[in-house]
């Protein structure tokens, strides 16, 4: 049991590093890559670590990573969602370069590859929760209030991303591809449950109590 | 020996059963005819079938260094006649270039029997798909731009027919 606990927290954040670091170590060795220019392969593992961001996101906020105050790991969350929102950036413009009138298709929904409306629905998502975020404070949002629009938007984000993802044949490789999916899908699900996000109630949990 | 016609997204409604029974899927309906049925519907061109079109490139034995085929079949709209002669223009992100470079594309020529093969290097995915570019463009004909998409990035072949109308 002690054993456990010692060996916990860098167990967890072990796990979270191979379930990031593996897709996109995996990526960097795929053949695929000799035959792409720098900007596109820059725009293709922004793509890949977004992924991995939006995995974060969850564990942040569920409070699951251990040895991460409930505030730190509420202050990691914002800044990783900006991370989220320039990475997203840095993926679409530069898949512009690469090919703009297969990015401006994607864009305009009129693109014929099935993933491309729920990447571009996903990035509306992200840059709306982003854009909110920055004026929480200057519009007065409540915290009910932001929650009602961060959890549909967060749930949009997590079901976009995915299905982005596993729709697209490129440099990421089957197995840690599916697998970084399901762990993004799963701790989104935990973090839902686990917070009753569609109960109405002014604190969820201690921190907020304290905050308040 | 049966020729079978069909687009991606007609392929995708049918099934993969309609290739073996050589079955012609339209395009308007969604009902199987039997090919050889008057009224052929005109191969509609396909969403982002133009994209990275450079406009006349040239007739060539091949394109770059070769080793993978693109072939298909240029046929009248109504009666299906085979059309020979007519200019396909090809091109695609291969491995030796992007789809927008001049060396990714080339054309070439049907023969009597309105079939056209031309050899050109590996096309790899772009955008997420593994999948080559036609056009039809040189007037006689409506214009036609295809965008078919190969089952896996490994295949070394890749079909398109078309089925053209008077411009």
């Amino acid at each position: 049991m002690t054993r456990w606990r010692s060996a916990r927290a860098p167990l967890i954040w072990g796990a979270l590093g191979l379930a990031i670091g593996v897709p996109v170590a995996l990526a960097a060795a795929s053949e695929q890559l000799a035959w792409r220019d720098p900007v596109y392969i820059i725009a293709g593992f922004a793509g890949i670590i977004a992924l991995g961001l939006v995995l974060v996101q969850p564990l942040l906020i569920g409070g699951y990573l251990p040895r991460l105050s409930a505030y730190r790991g509420r202050r990691a969350h914002h800044w990783i969602g900006g991370a989220l929102a320039v990475a997203i950036l840095i993926h679409v413009a530069g898949l512009w370069i690469t090919s703009p009138p297969d990015m401006v298709d994607a864009l305009t929904f009129s693109s014929p590859t099935p993933f491309s409306p729920f990447g571009v629905i996903a990035m509306w998502a992200i840059f709306a929760v982003a854009f909110l975020a920055l004026l929480r404070r200057r519009l007065g949002l409540r915290p009910r209030t932001w929650r009602i629009i961060h959890i549909p938007l967060a749930i949009v984000i997590v079901a976009g991303s995915v299905v982005h993802c596993l729709l697209i044949e490129g440099t990421m490789e089957t197995i840690s591809k599916v697998a970084l999916c399901a762990l993004v899908l799963a701790a989104a699900v935990k973090v839902m449950i686990d917070l009753q996000v569609w109960r109405k109630r002014q604190a969820p949990r201690g921190e907020n109590v304290a905050r308040q | 020996m049966t020729t079978v016609v069909f687009t991606r997204r007609n392929l995708l409604a049918a099934g993969g059963s309609v290739l073996a029974t050589g079955l012609l899927a339209t395009g308007a309906s969604g009902v199987l005819l039997p090919a050889r049925a008057s009224g052929l519907a005109p191969t509609e061109s396909m969403s982002g079938g133009a994209n990275n079109y450079r406009k006349g490139a040239a007739i060539v034995e091949r394109i770059g260094k070769g080793g993978f085929w693109m072939s298909g079949t240029v046929r009248r709209a109504g009666d299906g006649a085979p059309l020979a002669g007519q200019r396909i223009q090809i091109w695609a992100h291969t491995v030796e270039g992007r789809e927008h470079e001049p060396q990714s594309h080339g054309a070439t020529l049907t023969d009597k029997d309105g079939r056209f093969r031309l050899e050109m290097p590996q096309i790899i995915p772009i955008f997420g798909q593994p999948h080559g570019h036609l056009a039809y463009d040189s007037g006689e004909f409506k214009t036609v731009f295809l965008r078919p998409v190969m089952r896996s990035a490994k295949e070394t072949s890749l079909e398109a027919h078309f089925v053209l109308q008077p411009a």
